[in-house]
C-alpha cells in the first residue's frame, strides 16, 4: 500500500456567536456569529464565485463592504500559510496582506479545515484580522434581495451575548459607503519595488492593487514599482517606466481625483497605460466619459465578456459596483474593446490611436479563471509596438489556427438552415 | 427512426437510403463513436460526402488513441502520468518493470473502462492485458503509473467552432483515483481544492481540449496529487457521457442542448442560457448548492461476482442529491439509492461495539472498497479509527471523512438526548439530512409521529431553485430541490389552477428498472398535459433521466422518492392527485402510504393495486373469475413448507420476504435445498413469512400489456417468451406477435387480461404474466402499472400506451379505435436482453428467476427471424456462418432433448466440439467427427477449452448446466461455470437454454439464405 503524507486538518474555534444582519430595507437575518465579535456596517455585496475566499477577502476592492458568499459551503481548506510564496517572492494564496472585508456573510462554515496548504481555519483567520463573520443565514435568499433592491447597507453585530436589534438600527442610520474615500487606507505609502533592478520598470499607480497585478506585470518581463494613489505623473515618470498600470480599488473612482489627474497626463502624453477595474474607471474618467453605480454590481468567476477585436467570449473574474458609461465614450479618444456579454455593460475599451488599454474585469484573476492574461502580453505589445496588432503577422496566424477549429464551409450554412426547417416540420 | 445494430454494416445501408449530408457521432455514447470511427476508417463517409458535425474524426483519435492523447498532452503542456501503450503481453511486462508496480491496465476503444485493471504483479498483468488486448478494437492497452490516493477531478468543457470555451461544471471523486468515476462518489463542484488548484486544472482542461479540436461537449479527468500541486490529464472523452448527463442535471446547463447547437454551427455567444431566457449561455454556471452523485450496484443479484470496485465500472444506475451542505447531500443520495437504508446512520440495525476482528475486517474493506464503502468509513469512525488512518487506507480525503464524521456525531447526540424532542437539535440534524425515520429510530417514536413534532415546531425544508447563476439572474423555469438549508421557498404554488397533478419518477435505474419507467413518468406527463391537466410536477432523483429535465413539466422536483419527501412536496404543491403507476416498483410501493396520508391516488385506487399485489387477496379474485394460478401458499415454518413442497411435488419456487444474501428468489429442486435456502440464505418466522409456489416445468411465459378506463380493457399486446418459464422476464428474449401460440391460447389470454382488469377496476396501465402449458393458460401475476414491456410494446402498436392510460388514468373514456391493434400488424418485434457479464467480475451467466439483464435492445422485421437476427446483433451477439460450436450438456435427459438441434448445427457444416460425456452420448447417438475437448480444470489435457477459448477457435457455446442435479454443486459445475466466464471474457456467444440455443441456431440458418431487411419503424408496423 501506498503511504501518503499527512494532509493537516484543523477544527474551528471561534464560533458560536449570537449574531444577526440588519439590511437597510429593514430586514434581519438571524444566524451563528464567527470570527471576531464586533459590530460593523457596510455595504453589503454578493460574490457569485465558488472558490476562492482566501484571495476574495484579502481583495483591497472589496474595502468598505459587508460579503456575501452564495457559495454555501465556505472554509473547506482553511487558511494557508503567508510564507508560501510564488515565484516573484508574492504570497501565493493572498491579494493583500490583510482580510479587506468588513464582515463576511455566508451559509455553511466548514467545522473542519484540511488541504496540505492549510495551518488555520477561516473562523479563526477573521478573529485574528478582528473580521466578524456570519454564517447559517439564507444566503439565496439575501443575494435575491440584493438582486431585487439593489446593494443595501447593512449592519452586522456578532456576540457572545444576546442582541438587540435596536443597535443595528443605530448603527445602519450612521453607515455610509458611497463616496468614502478608502484610498489612505488600501493604497502603499510611499513607494515599493519588486522584482530584478536590471529590468525594465512599469508603474503600478496603487489604488488598491491585488498582488496577482503585479506578479502578471513581472510574468511579462518587468519590474514593478508600485506608488500611492496620489502620485503625480512627474513622480510616475521619475522611474523611467515603459508603461503605467492603474489598479484595482475599491469605491467611486470619481472619489480618487489625484488618480484621475495623473491619469489625464499619461493620456495627454501618450504613456503605454493600462487600466483594471477602477483603474479602468479612473482612465475612462480622464478621458472625459462618465461613470455610474451599478444596481448590484458584478462579483463573481463567471462573467463572459466579448473581445470585439477577434469575437471570441472570455470568461472573466470581476469585482466592481461601478461601471461605464457607453454613450459617453462616444466623445472621447476610446473606443469599446469588450462588452459584457449578459447586459452589454462596457468591460473594457482602448484608445483609438494612443497606446492605452483597460479592462473592467480582473485579467490577473486570483481568485477566477486565467483566460484572460493575455492582457497583460498586450501591454507589453503595446509597450513595444504602440497600438498596431501583432508585430509577426505569421505568429498571429499560427496562434489563431491553434484557437480555431475550422468550422464546414459555406455549403454547411445551408444545410444549418434546412436542418432548422425540418425540426418545424416534425412538429 | 430506424431500429437497427449500430454497427457500420447497418449505419451504412441507412446512409445509403437516407443520403444525409451530415453526422453526429457525439451523442451516443462510446458506441456510436466507435462506429462513427470505423466509418470514416472504412471510407464510408467519404464515399458518400458526409461531414461529421462537432469534434473531427481526427480530434476523436487524439482522445481515444493513447500514444495520440499523450503526445497531444505534452504539447499542450498538460502533464501526464508516465505510462506506455503495449500491443503484446511481452511489451506489457517490460513496461511494467520501467514504471514499477502497481500500474493501471487501461484498454485503447473501449467504454465504462471495460477490461482495464490495476495490476500489483506479474501474474495479475498477464491475466488483464490478455483479456484487454482481445476486448480492444485496435488490440491495444495502455500499462499507466497508478496513482489511487489521487484526488480525481473533472471537468466539463464546452467549446465551439470559433475556439470559444467554458467550463460547464467541475467535480471531485471522494474515493479518489482507485475507484472508476462510473462507480465513484461524485461531488460537485470539488470541495477540497483551492482557487490555485481549480483554475489550474481549468486552464490545462481548455488548453488540452483546443489542443484535440474538440467541438461541442467532452470530459476531462485529471489526478491531483493532495499533497502538491502535482496533476496529470488521464483522459478525455470527446463526447457526451455520464458525467455530461450528471454535470448537466447539477448545472442546470444542458449540455447536450448546446452541444447539438454547436456542431450545427452555432457559437456559444449566440446561444442563450435556458434557464434565464436572458443572458448568454458562454459562460461558467455557478453554484449555491452542493451536488452529489451515489452509484447503485445490484451485485446480489449476481452469483460469485466480485463486489471490489476499481477501475471497471459495476454500478447499473446512479442518483444525484442536492442540498447545502455536505452531510445533507451525502444522506439524501443514500435514500434516493433506494436500497433499504434511511441515511448514512441510524439504520435499521444499529451496529455492536467492535473487536479486534472487525478492525482487521474493516482496514481491509477500507483498502479494498465495495459498493458498501461509505458503511465501512462510518464504521471504521464508530471503530475508533483516526481519521488520517482512514485517509491513509482509503485515499478518501481527510474533508470527507471529517463530515461523515459530524453525521455520526449528530447521530450520538441525537441517541443521547433520546427521551426527547429537542427542536434545537433536531433543526441541525435536519440541515444534516437526517430524515424522520432515522430520528424516529433514535427518539423511538414512529416516522409519522416525528413528521407531526416537526410541524409542530415547524421545522419544515424549503423549495429552491437551481437557476445556473446562483440568484443574479432571475430563473425562468421551475427546476426545484428541497433543503432545510435556508429560511424561504424560492418558488410559491399558487392556487390559481384547479388541476394539478404530481408524476412520481422511478429513481435509480437498477436491474429490473430502468430507462422504460422514465419513459412511462415523461409520457404521462405528456398524456395529461393533452388531456387538460394544468399543472404537472415531478419528483425524480436520476439524472440519467428525461424525467428530470426541468423543461418536461412544470414543476421539477429532483428530489427523494420517499413518503417524508413526497408529503414535504405535497403540502407545497397540494396536487389534486399524485401519479405513482407510472414509476415502477418505487412509486408503486409508495401508493399505500401515501394513500393512508390522505393524498388522492391518481388512476387505479389503492384497495385495487394492493388486491392484485396482496398474493392472498389475489388468490381470492382469480378463484372468484374461476381462473387457475399455480398452487401456492404463504409459510411462517419450515415444517409446513417442506410438506407442501412434497405435496404439489418440486420443483418449487420460493419467495421469502426477508433477504439475508444473495437472490431473493429461487427455483428448489429438492427438500434438502429448501432446508438450505430457507435457514442460511433467507429468514422464515411470523414476521418474516415465505411464498412457494408450484414451479412448472417446460411452460411457456406470456405477457400481457394493457391499459383499462375500468369499463373498457384495451390489449396493447400479447408478448410470448422466447425461453421456457424459469427466466425472469426481464431476461428473457420476447416476440410480438406470440410465436407459438394458437388463437384459442390468444383468445383465453384475452379474455382473462379483460376480466382482471375490469375485476380490479383498473384505471390505467397493467401488465399480468401468464404461464401456458399443454394449452392450459394460468396466471403468475397482475401489477396495477406500467410495465417494463411497455415502450417496446407502444412501439411495435404504433401509439403509446402511457399516453392512453393518462386519459384513463384522469376519469376518460378510452378510444375505442385503438382496440386489437396489434393483432392487425403484419411485421414482427423482438426485445433482447442486454447483460453486463463482462463488467461484472466473476458473475456467472446462467439465467433465472432473479432478473440479470441490464438493458434491452428491440428489433423489427418481417419475420421472425428478420427481427430476431437483427436484436441479436444490437445485443452485440456474434452471428458465425461457419466455425466451430462447443457443446456441454447435463444431465441425460437435457441432451437427449439436444439431439435435434444437434443435428441441425451438423448438417450447418459447422464443427461440433464436445467434452467427454457429451460427446459419447453425441457419437453415440450417430453423430461423426465429433471433436473431443478437456476441460478448464484439467489444464494438462489438450486439446483444452481454455486454449481454443484464447485461440478464438470457438465461435459460439451451448452450455446448459443440469438444473435438476444442482445440489451437487462441485467440480463439474464449477468448470461449466468457468467456460461460461471465460466466453464471456472474450465475447463468444454462450447459449444456456434449449430455446435459447435453438433459437440461435435457427437464426443462423435463416441467415444463410436471407439478409435481415432495413426499414424504418413505421414500415414494420404497418397494418394489414
Amino acid at each position: 500500500m501506498v503511504r501518503v503524507q499527512k494532509i493537516p486538518t484543523l477544527k474551528q474555534t471561534y464560533t458560536g456567536y449570537a449574531a444577526k444582519l440588519m439590511l437597510e430595507d429593514g430586514t434581519v437575518f438571524d444566524g451563528i456569529g464567527f470570527g471576531y465579535p464586533s459590530g460593523i456596517a457596510g455595504e453589503v455585496v454578493f460574490n457569485t464565485g465558488m472558490v476562492g475566499y482566501t484571495e476574495t477577502l484579502t481583495d483591497p476592492s472589496y474595502r468598505g463592504q459587508i460579503l456575501c458568499l452564495t457559495y454555501p459551503l465556505v472554509g473547506n481548506y482553511g487558511v494557508p500559510s503567508y510564507d508560501i510564496k510564488d515565484e516573484y517572492g508574492l504570497p501565493k494564496f493572498f491579494e493583500s496582506d490583510r482580510i479587506q472585508i468588513k464582515g463576511l456573510l455566508i451559509h455553511d462554515l466548514s467545522d473542519v479545515a484540511s488541504h496540505w496548504s492549510c495551518i488555520k481555519t477561516l473562523d479563526q483567520w477573521l478573529y485574528e484580522e478582528k473580521v466578524p463573520g456570519i454564517y447559517n443565514i439564507d444566503t439565496r435568499e439575501l443575494t435575491k434581495k440584493l438582486r431585487e433592491h439593489g446593494v443595501m447597507m447593512g449592519a452586522i453585530v456578532v456576540s457572545e451575548n444576546a442582541i438587540n436589534e435596536s443597535l443595528l438600527k443605530k448603527m445602519l442610520a450612521s453607515a455610509k459607503y458611497e463616496g468614502l474615500n478608502f484610498m489612505p487606507e488600501v493604497s502603499t505609502k510611499g513607494a515599493q519595488e519588486y522584482g530584478d533592478k536590471g529590468k525594465d520598470c512599469v508603474v503600478v499607480l496603487d489604488t488598491g492593487v491585488k498582488y496577482s497585478i503585479i506578479r502578471n506585470i513581472m510574468r511579462t518581463g518587468y519590474r514593478v514599482v508600485r506608488l500611492p494613489w496620489h502620485a503625480t505623473y512627474e513622480q510616475t515618470m521619475s522611474y523611467n517606466p515603459k508603461g503605467v498600470v492603474i489598479s484595482n480599488g475599491p469605491g467611486d473612482p470619481k472619489v480618487c481625483t489625484s488618480t484621475i489627474k495623473t491619469a489625464s497626463k499619461l493620456i495627454n502624453m501618450s504613456t503605454p497605460t493600462l487600466g483594471i477595474c477602477l483603474g479602468n474607471q479612473i482612465l475612462a474618467l480622464a478621458g472625459g466619459a462618465n461613470t455610474y453605480k451599478l444596481r448590484f454590481g458584478h462579483r463573481g468567476q463567471n462573467k463572459p465578456c466579448l473581445n470585439l477585436r477577434d469575437n471570441q467570449v472570455y470568461v472573466t473574474s470581476q469585482n466592481h459596483g461601478y461601471g461605464i458609461d457607453p454613450k459617453s465614450l462616444g466623445k472621447t479618444g476610446f473606443k469599446v474593446w469588450f462588452s459584457n456579454a449578459d447586459d452589454n455593460t462596457v468591460e473594457g475599451f482602448e484608445h483609438k490611436s494612443k497606446p492605452i488599454i483597460a479592462v473592467q474585469f480582473h485579467p490577473e484573476a486570483s481568485p477566477g479563471p486565467y483566460d484572460c492574461m493575455f492582457v497583460f502580453d498586450r501591454f507589453r505589445e503595446i509597450i513595444a509596438n504602440g497600438m498596431r496588432d501583432k508585430a509577426d503577422p505569421a505568429e498571429a496566424a499560427e496562434l489563431q489556427s491553434v484557437k480555431k477549429t475550422p468550422k464546414p464551409l459555406k455549403k454547411f450554412v445551408i444545410n444549418k438552415k434546412k436542418i432548422g426547417g425540418r425540426k418545424i416540420a416534425e412538429k | 427512426m430506424y431500429p437497427l445494430p449500430i454497427n457500420t454494416n447497418y449505419v451504412e445501408r441507412v446512409i445509403e437510403v437516407e443520403r444525409p449530408d451530415s453526422i453526429m457521432l457525439g451523442f451516443g455514447g462510446q458506441t456510436a463513436l466507435n462506429c462513427g470511427v470505423s466509418l470514416h476508417e472504412q471510407g464510408i463517409l467519404q464515399k458518400y460526402g458526409i461531414t461529421v458535425l462537432g469534434t473531427p474524426i481526427r480530434g476523436i483519435n487524439t482522445t481515444e488513441d493513447r500514444q495520440r492523447f499523450k503526445e497531444a498532452m505534452i504539447k499542450s503542456e498538460v502533464p501526464v502520468l508516465q505510462s506506455f501503450a503495449v500491443n503484446s503481453l511481452q511489451e506489457a511486462f517490460r513496461a511494467a518493470k520501467d514504471i514499477g508496480y502497481p500500474v493501471i491496465i487501461r484498454v485503447a476503444y473501449t467504454l465504462g473502462g471495460r477490461g482495464g485493471g490495476v495490476a500489483h504483479n506479474e501474474y495479475e498483468l498477464q491475466e488483464i492485458v490478455q483479456r484487454g488486448l482481445n476486448l480492444s478494437m485496435v488490440h491495444q492497452v495502455l500499462i499507466e503509473r497508478y496513482v489511487g490516493h489521487w484526488k480525481q477531478i473533472e471537468y466539463e468543457v464546452m467549446r465551439d467552432y470559433n475556439g470559444n470555451s467554458v467550463i460547464v461544471c467541475n467535480m471531485e471523486n471522494v474515493l479518489a483515483m482507485r475507484v472508476h468515476t462510473g462507480d465513484n462518489i461524485v461531488i460537485a463542484p470539488s470541495q477540497t481544492l483551492n482557487n490555485y488548484e481549480y483554475h489550474m486544472l481549468r486552464s490545462a482542461a481548455i488548453r488540452a481540449t483546443s489542443y484535440c479540436n474538440i467541438v461541442g461537449e467532452c470530459n476531462i479527468q485529471f489526478c491531483l496529487n493532495p499533497t502538491s500541486e502535482q496533476f496529470a490529464a488521464i483522459e478525455i472523452n470527446a463526447r457526451l457521457s455520464r458525467s455530461s448527463a450528471l454535470a448537466s442535471k447539477a448545472t442546470g446547463y444542458p449540455l447536450a442542448y448546446m452541444a447539438a447547437k454547436i456542431a450545427l454551427g452555432y457559437s456559444l455567444p449566440e446561444l442563450i442560457n435556458k434557464i434565464t431566457k436572458a443572458t448568454t449561455a458562454c459562460f461558467e454556471p455557478s453554484l449555491d448548492y452542493v451536488v452529489l452523485k451515489m452509484p447503485r450496484w445490484d451485485f446480489s443479484k449476481f452469483e460469485l461476482v466480485k463486489r471490489k470496485l476499481g477501475s471497471t465500472m459495476k454500478s447499473v444506475g446512479e442518483v444525484m442529491a442536492i442540498g447545502r451542505t455536505f452531510e445533507e447531500v451525502v444522506q439524501k443520495a443514500i435514500r434516493m439509492c433506494d436500497i433499504g437504508k434511511d441515511g448514512l446512520v441510524a439504520n435499521a440495525n444499529l451496529s455492536s461495539q467492535s473487536t479486534a476482528e472487525d478492525i482487521e475486517r474493516i482496514e481491509q474493506a477500507l483498502i479494498h472498497p465495495t459498493d458498501e464503502i461509505i458503511f465501512a468509513v462510518v464504521e471504521s469512525i464508530k471503530a475508533g479509527l483516526t481519521i488520517s488512518r482512514i485517509n491513509q487506507l482509503s485515499g478518501i480525503d481527510p474533508w470527507f471523512l471529517l463530515k461523515i464524521k459530524n453525521i455520526i456525531d449528530m447521530e450520538d447526540n441525537i441517541l443521547r438526548k433520546s427521551n426527547s424532542f429537542d427542536e434545537q437539535l433536531i433543526r441541525k440534524a435536519k440541515k444534516m439530512g437526517f430524515s424522520d425515520k432515522q430520528l424516529a429510530r433514535c427518539l423511538h417514536l414512529e416516522e409519522m409521529q416525528v413528521r407531526n413534532l416537526r410541524q409542530k415546531f415547524n421545522i419544515r425544508p424549503v423549495a429552491k431553485q437551481i437557476d445556473t447563476l446562483a440568484a443574479e439572474w432571475p430563473a425562468k423555469t421551475n427546476y426545484l430541490y428541497l433543503s432545510y438549508g435556508g429560511e424561504t421557498d424560492d418558488v410559491k404554488v399558487k392556487d390559481s389552477s384547479k388541476s394539478r397533478i404530481t408524476v412520481l419518477g422511478a429513481g435509480p435505474y437498477r436491474i429490473g428498472s430502468s430507462v422504460e419507467f422514465d419513459w412511462g413518468t415523461v409520457n404521462a406527463v405528456w398524456g395529461l398535459k393533452e388531456n387538460g391537466i394544468k399543472e404537472i410536477s415531478v419528483i425524480n432523483c436520476n439524472p440519467e433521466t428525461v424525467s428530470t429535465d426541468y423543461d418536461i413539466c412544470d414543476r421539477l422536483y429532483f428530489e427523494e422518492l420517499t413518503l417524508e419527501r413526497v408529503l414535504d412536496i405535497c403540502e407545497k404543491e397540494r396536487p389534486t392527485g399524485v401519479v405513482t403507476c407510472v414509476g415502477g416498483q418505487t412509486a408503486n410501493n409508495l401508493t399505500p402510504k401515501l394513500a393512508k396520508c390522505g393524498i388522492n391516488i391518481v388512476g387505479t385506487s389503492s384497495e385495487n393495486v394492493d388486491r392484485a399485489e396482496d398474493r392472498a387477496k389475489f388468490g381470492q379474485l382469480l378463484d372468484l373469475l374461476k381462473i387457475k394460478q399455480p398452487a401456492w401458499r404463504k409459510f411462517t415454518s419450515l415444517e409446513e413448507a417442506k410438506e407442501f413442497a412434497d405435496t404439489v411435488g418440486y420443483p418449487v419456487l420460493v419467495r421469502p420476504s426477508y433477504v439475508l444474501s444473495g437472490a431473493a428468489m429461487k427455483v428448489v429442486w429438492g427438500e434438502q435445498q429448501l432446508e438450505g435456502f430457507l435457514t442460511d440464505a433467507t429468514n422464515i418466522s411470523p414476521d418474516h413469512p415465505v411464498v412457494i409456489s408450484k414451479f412448472l416445468q417446460d411452460a411457456a411465459e406470456v405477457e400481457v400489456d394493457a391499459v383499462s378506463d375500468s369499463n373498457e380493457v384495451i390489449i396493447g399486446a400479447i408478448i410470448e417468451h422466447i425461453d421456457n418459464a424459469g427466466v425472469h422476464s426481464g431476461d428473457a428474449i420476447m416476440s410480438i406477435p406470440p410465436w407459438r401460440l394458437d388463437r384459442n391460447t390468444i383468445d383465453t389470454i384475452t379474455d382473462y387480461s379483460v376480466r382482471i382488469g375490469k375485476a380490479l377496476n383498473v384505471k390505467g396501465p397493467f401488465n399480468i404474466q401468464y404461464l401456458v402449458k399443454d394449452e392450459e393458460v394460468l396466471v403468475i401475476e397482475a401489477n396495477v402499472r406500467a410495465s417494463r414491456s411497455m415502450p417496446f410494446v407502444s412501439k411495435f402498436v404504433g401509439y403509446n400506451i402511457i399516453n392512453l392510460a393518462a386519459k384513463a388514468m384522469i376519469g376518460k373514456s378510452l378510444p375505442p379505435t385503438v382496440k386489437d391493434l396489434w393483432l392487425k400488424t403484419t411485421g414482427f418485434g423482438i426485445k433482447v436482453p442486454q447483460f453486463s457479464f463482462m463488467q461484472l467480475e466473476g458473475s456467472d451467466v446462467v439465467l433465472g428467476v432473479e432478473m440479470q439483464s441490464t438493458g434491452e435492445v428491440a428489433c423489427f422485421g418481417n419475420s421472425f427471424y428478420d427481427a430476431l437476427s437483427k436484436a441479436y446483433m444490437a445485443a452485440g451477439y456474434s452471428l458465425p456462418l461457419s466455425g466451430s460450436a462447443l457443446i456441454t450438456v447435463g444431465g441425460q435427459k437435457n441432451k437427449e432433448k439436444l439431439l435435434p438441434i444437434i443435428s441441425l448445427i451438423t448438417s450447418m457444416n459447422y464443427r461440433i466440439m464436445a467434452t467427454e460425456h457429451t460427446a459419447e452420448f453425441i457419437k453415440n447417438n450417430n453423430f461423426n467427427d465429433i471433436q473431443l475437448v478437456y476441460k478448464i480444470s484439467e489444464p494438462d489435457r489438450k486439446p483444452n477449452i481454455a486454449d481454443l477459448l484464447y485461440e478464438r477457435k470457438i465461435n459460439f457455446i451451448i452450455n446448459i448446466p443440469a438444473t435438476s442435479t444442482i445440489e451437487k454443486y462441485v467440480g463439474m459445475l464449477y468448470d461449466e461455470y468457468q467456460i461460461r466466464r471465460k466466453a464471456v471474457e472474450m465475447g463468444i456467444p454462450v447459449l444456456t437454454t434449449f430455446e435459447a440455443a435453438s433459437s440461435f441456431i435457427k437464426t443462423l440458418q435463416w441467415l444463410r439464405d436471407n439478409t435481415p431487411t432495413i426499414m424504418p419503424l413505421k414500415s414494420y408496423i404497418e397494418l394489414e
